[in-house]
């Protein structure tokens, strides 16, 4: 689809999601309890000992009856429609040819463990602090963009084995 | 009037039902924006493919005019809507964090999950990655609450910071996004890589 016309269909999904349920869209946060949900299930002692866990446990129900849990489990849906629609639904690895499949895993893992670990330090992700926070006009939104993106292009130098 | 959830007081399964909606709209409009594919996403950061700063950018200023217009007909009461909070060192910091992983990875946690929607193997191991990186903070966390909480500047907005007025920020951020766009269009010629971008 072209750019804009994408980007248009995304503003309006965040636009609704402001006139609904008051808030924008995120993506990080669903990792996260779906994370909390794991250790509450693996070592409940563990996670109602520690302040950071029992907060997601007091009112008695499953972390995963939230918001962004469920607008997470929408958008795998979402994803996989529109795969459908267009064709790509199908498993493989990408990667640049000049690289193994290893070593494309390996980064994709390490990229996942920085990127979730930033988004929860700065409270939000590309989707959550910088998209939602620049459409309701907050300095966090547009300092998470250009920090996102500036660190980015930082450190493509170091990384561009793995992409050119 | 909305938003709807709050001043109508909705039942929590309906919020939830609203959640679920919104993900399947955010889900399809990521796929179909192509941010699936590591390799176009990653193109942003080289010159080759930069749909990320087409598409991030279109939407903000849809949706920053779209609710600028609802609270201006007294259809949105944008009081009600959640202003993220500045929490300067946090947020600079995971910021600069979350760059390293986006680069490393080749997906930001969205772009992720749209991407194992479809059956990347790549982005199922960049979503576990996820979850190991939301653990790490989660056991972390007492060693790093002072930067997580140092330093906060409640729900700042930027046109009240610059000390302008809203429309006058907008209009400025349409005039430096259609810059950007612009931009963009000469690094997609300067920077291209057709064996790449024939692939994705």
């Amino acid at each position: 689809m072209n750019p804009y016309v994408a980007g248009t269909l995304l503003g309006l999904v965040l636009l609704s999601a402001m006139f609904l349920s008051g808030r924008g869209l995120g993506a990080s946060g669903g990792i996260k309890y779906a994370m909390v949900a794991i250790v509450g299930a693996v070592d409940k002692d563990h996670a109602m000992e520690s302040t950071y866990y029992s907060k997601y446990f007091e009112n008695g129900e499953s972390p995963l009856k939230n918001w962004l849990a469920l607008e997470v489990f929408g958008m795998v849906l979402g994803g996989f429609i529109s795969g459908a629609i267009s064709h790509r639904l199908k498993f493989k690895v990408e990667k640049s040819p000049k690289i193994t499949n290893r070593k494309r895993l390996l980064f994709a893992f390490l990229g996942g463990v920085f990127f979730v670990y930033g988004a929860q330090l700065a409270r939000g992700c590309t989707s959550g602090a910088a998209l939602s926070g620049m459409a309701v006009l907050s300095v966090a939104g547009f300092v998470t963009m250009v920090a996102i993106f500036g660190s980015a292009y930082l450190f493509a130098w170091f990384f561009r084995s793995l992409w050119i | 009037m909305g938003p709807l959830s709050i001043l109508s007081e909705f039942p929590e399964w309906l919020n939830l039902l609203i959640a679920l909606f919104i993900g399947v709209g955010f889900g399809f409009a990521l796929e179909q924006a192509g941010f699936s594919s590591s390799r176009r996403l990653a193109g942003m950061f080289y010159g080759y493919d930069t749909t990320v700063l087409k598409v991030f950018f279109t939407a903000a200023i849809v949706a920053l005019v779209g609710s600028q217009l609802l609270s201006f007909f007294g259809l949105l009461n944008l009081k009600l809507v959640y202003v993220n909070p500045y929490y300067i060192n946090a947020t600079i910091i995971g910021g600069v964090i979350m760059g390293a992983g986006f680069i490393m990875g080749g997906y930001c946690p969205g772009t992720g999950i749209s991407a194992f929607s479809i059956g990347k193997i790549d982005a199922m191991i960049f979503l576990l990655g996820g979850l190991a990186g939301a653990f790490l903070f989660a056991e972390t966390f007492p060693y790093i609450q002072t930067i997580f909480l140092g330093n906060y500047k409640g729900e700042m907005r930027i046109d009240e910071w610059m000390g302008v007025s809203t429309g006058v920020f907008t209009f400025i951020l349409i005039v430096a996004a259609v810059f950007l766009f612009w931009l963009a269009e000469l690094a997609e010629k300067r920077f291209s890589r057709p064996e790449i971008t024939s692939e994705i």
